[in-house]
């Protein structure tokens, strides 16, 4: 049991060291208004990395979120954008636009998760396959420059990113609480055992009378949700997509999750575990800018240094058990 | 084997045209340029492939002879198999490259010249000198060179600077040592310098984490305006708007428009043209359809942006 515990407790042991460390280096780390900037950074891949937590411990994989973001928050400024002379400049037209969002959410996330569970493709293949469909789409759309909302709406649609309850801005409020359901339901559903049951051994799962190919379409729907709701905090900050919006989100969302003590194999998930693994990535990133501790050429080799060694501890404890 | 046929029935089509004209047929001569080029991953890249886009319509237009061949590429691998491919079936005259990356780009390329086709590099230097005919190319050293004087003369005495630079390459390097050398002995400071990579929200994300770090900066160069947009939000949060002056670059239509309107927060700009590909692919055409010389270095200068001339760098119609 003691253990166990000890184990459980890695990554957060990790994340106690960097906040340390962090305050050691800079007096302007601890300060509210840089802690809320790296919540609020951190909650885009938060929400997808929360998503990704069911994916992968049904034993799947989804590459395409990051692309998918992007495409998101393209169709959604171009659904603003034409709406606003009919419904004229206010929240309504805003609303409609998080619609689109969360409605292009999830019918993605149908798509990937149809192909791989009816089409019975990898979730690998199709994932590659949607990553590069999405990322192409957006580019197209924004004939090669960058989609931009207008002026009069993003002013209006600016504080859903920016303001919040004092310093806590609303993406910290909304990853908080999507954090806590994502945890509520792992460990608490029905849905969230199915998914353990099917990652740890499908046919097992199948034989317990779990509908497999239901259960992980589900996964990839509600992943396909959150990137939805990612792209309604997204699209206030800077008002715009391109070609080059939300690269690479999928590798660290998948890095938060497998540092959070998911199994990249599945059949063992933990939310909590990816929350603390999202925001180590992002305090990592953001000391490194405050601290001028080595070349800036190197801050992508001290995130994959701490990445690897995150999940070797892990390992190690794991075959102690 | 049927589509090589294929192919072939456009070009019997166009011997026998030819045949039938023969007094005009040192003009009816149909020519074809491949054009090569990066696709469009971010703002500059964009703008790029909008005006490369755009000057083969209309060239198309002007000279019914030349036949364009565009391709995109999204990596250095891609654009070699697309070099290849031009040679290898479509039996280009000339080539426009913008290369993806300087040293896996040499070799084919030098190919494309021993088979006797007319190069013209654009932007990217190869890594090895004298294959092209032609160098169409901003002027790197005098973007961070320009950058860097307005600073010097511009900002008060002891002011504080903070950079964000490029995606790590030569390119990114000699403008920021053509900066830095600009303002070597001058009496301002620059506090940091990261890697924004020429990315909305890296630079967004670099320039909070300035903004906590330091609480006097003066004048924040961003060297690319698609960093730019993404710093002055980042400002805009913070409240800070009234402490600092931003100078992004290249030219962004958006920026330009603010600079017109005399934004005190964006006080210039530094040209790099994304339209040099234009240059490029016109002067590439120029060497087939008239006696004019086309060969050697042709370096589009740097210039500086200010609300005086910020009308002639404005296209309200490009992406970028």
């Amino acid at each position: 049991m003691k253990r166990i515990d000890l184990h459980l407790l890695g990554p957060l042991v990790a994340l106690v060291g960097l906040f340390i460390l962090g305050a050691l280096l800079n007096p302007a780390f601890l300060a509210p208004a840089n802690l809320s900037n790296v919540l609020a950074r951190s909650a885009f891949i938060g929400l997808i990395a929360v998503g990704m937590t069911f994916v992968i411990t049904q034993g799947g994989l989804d590459l395409s979120v990051g692309s998918m973001a992007a495409f998101l928050a393209g169709i959604t400024i171009m659904a603003m954008n034409a709406l606003a002379p009919f419904t004229g400049e206010n929240w309504g037209t805003i609303l409609i636009g998080m619609g689109v969002a969360m409605a292009g959410g999830v019918l993605a996330g149908f798509v990937n998760g149809a192909l791989i569970t009816r089409a019975r493709i990898e979730a690998f293949i199709v994932t590659l396959g949607t990553m590069g469909i999405f990322r192409s789409l957006v580019t197209w759309l924004a004939d090669g420059g960058t989609l931009s909302l207008d002026s009069g709406l993003r002013t209006l649609y600016r504080p859903v990113y920016f303001s919040g309850i004092g310093w806590i801005t609303w993406p910290i409020i909304v990853f908080a609480i999507v954090a806590i359901l994502g945890e509520w339901t792992m460990r608490h559903t029905r849905f969230g055992r199915h998914v353990e049951a099917i990652g740890s051994n499908d046919r097992v799962a199948r034989y317990s009378a779990v509908d497999v190919e239901r259960v992980r379409l589900m996964t990839y729907v509600l992943l396909g949700a959150l990137v939805g709701l990612a792209t309604i905090l997204y699209v206030p900050r800077l008002g715009s997509a391109s070609g080059s919006t939300g690269v690479l989100w999928e590798l660290e969302a998948i890095a938060a999750v497998i540092i959070g003590g998911t199994a990249l194999k599945g059949g063992r998930g933990r939310v909590w575990g990816t929350v603390v693994g999202v925001l180590i990535l992002s305090l990592i990133d953001n000391i490194l800018n405050l601290a001028d501790l080595v070349s800036p050429y190197l801050n992508g080799a001290i995130q994959g240094v701490i990445i690897v060694l995150a999940v070797v501890l892990q390992r190690e404890k794991r075959s102690a058990e | 084997m049927e589509r090589r046929n294929l192919l072939k029935l456009p070009l019997a089509a166009a011997a026998l045209t030819l045949a039938g004209g023969v007094a005009l047929a040192q003009e009816a001569e149909k020519k074809v340029i491949g054009v090569s080029i990066p696709s469009a991953t971010h703002g500059f890249m964009g703008g790029l492939n909008w005006h490369a886009q755009d000057t083969i319509a209309r060239l198309g237009k002007v000279y019914p002879n030349i036949e364009f061949v565009l391709s995109t590429a999204g990596d250095a691998a891609k654009q070699v198999s697309d070099i290849e491919d031009m040679l290898a079936t479509r039996n280009i005259d000339g080539l426009v490259v913008l290369p993806f990356e300087s040293e896996p780009l040499t070799d084919p390329v030098k190919q494309v010249k021993a088979a006797g086709k007319f190069v013209t590099v654009v932007d990217r230097g190869l890594s090895e000198e004298g294959i092209e005919d032609l160098y169409v190319a901003g002027d790197n050293t005098a973007f961070g060179r320009v950058a860097g004087e307005y600073f010097r003369d511009n900002l008060p005495a002891g002011a504080k600077i903070v950079v964000l630079r490029g995606i790590p390459t030569t390119l990114d390097n000699e403008r920021v040592e053509a900066f830095q050398a600009a303002l070597q002995g001058s009496d301002k400071e620059i506090l940091d310098m990261q890697h924004g990579n020429w990315n909305r929200d890296d630079a967004f994300k670099v320039m909070q984490d300035y903004l906590a770090k330091y609480p006097e900066i003066d004048a924040v160069w961003a060297a690319d305006d698609d960093m730019a947009v993404g710093v002055l939000e980042a400002i805009a949060q913070a409240g800070r708007e009234d402490q600092m002056v931003v100078v992004g670059g290249a030219g962004m239509k958006d920026i330009v428009k603010r600079i017109m309107d005399k934004d005190p927060q964006l006080p210039v700009n530094v040209t790099y043209p994304p339209a040099l590909i234009s240059s490029a692919i016109e002067m590439t055409a120029l060497r087939f359809m008239s006696n004019a010389p086309m060969a050697g270095r042709y370096i589009i200068g740097s210039q500086l942006i200010t609300p005086e001339n910020a009308e002639q760098f404005y296209y309200p119609d490009s992406p970028f």
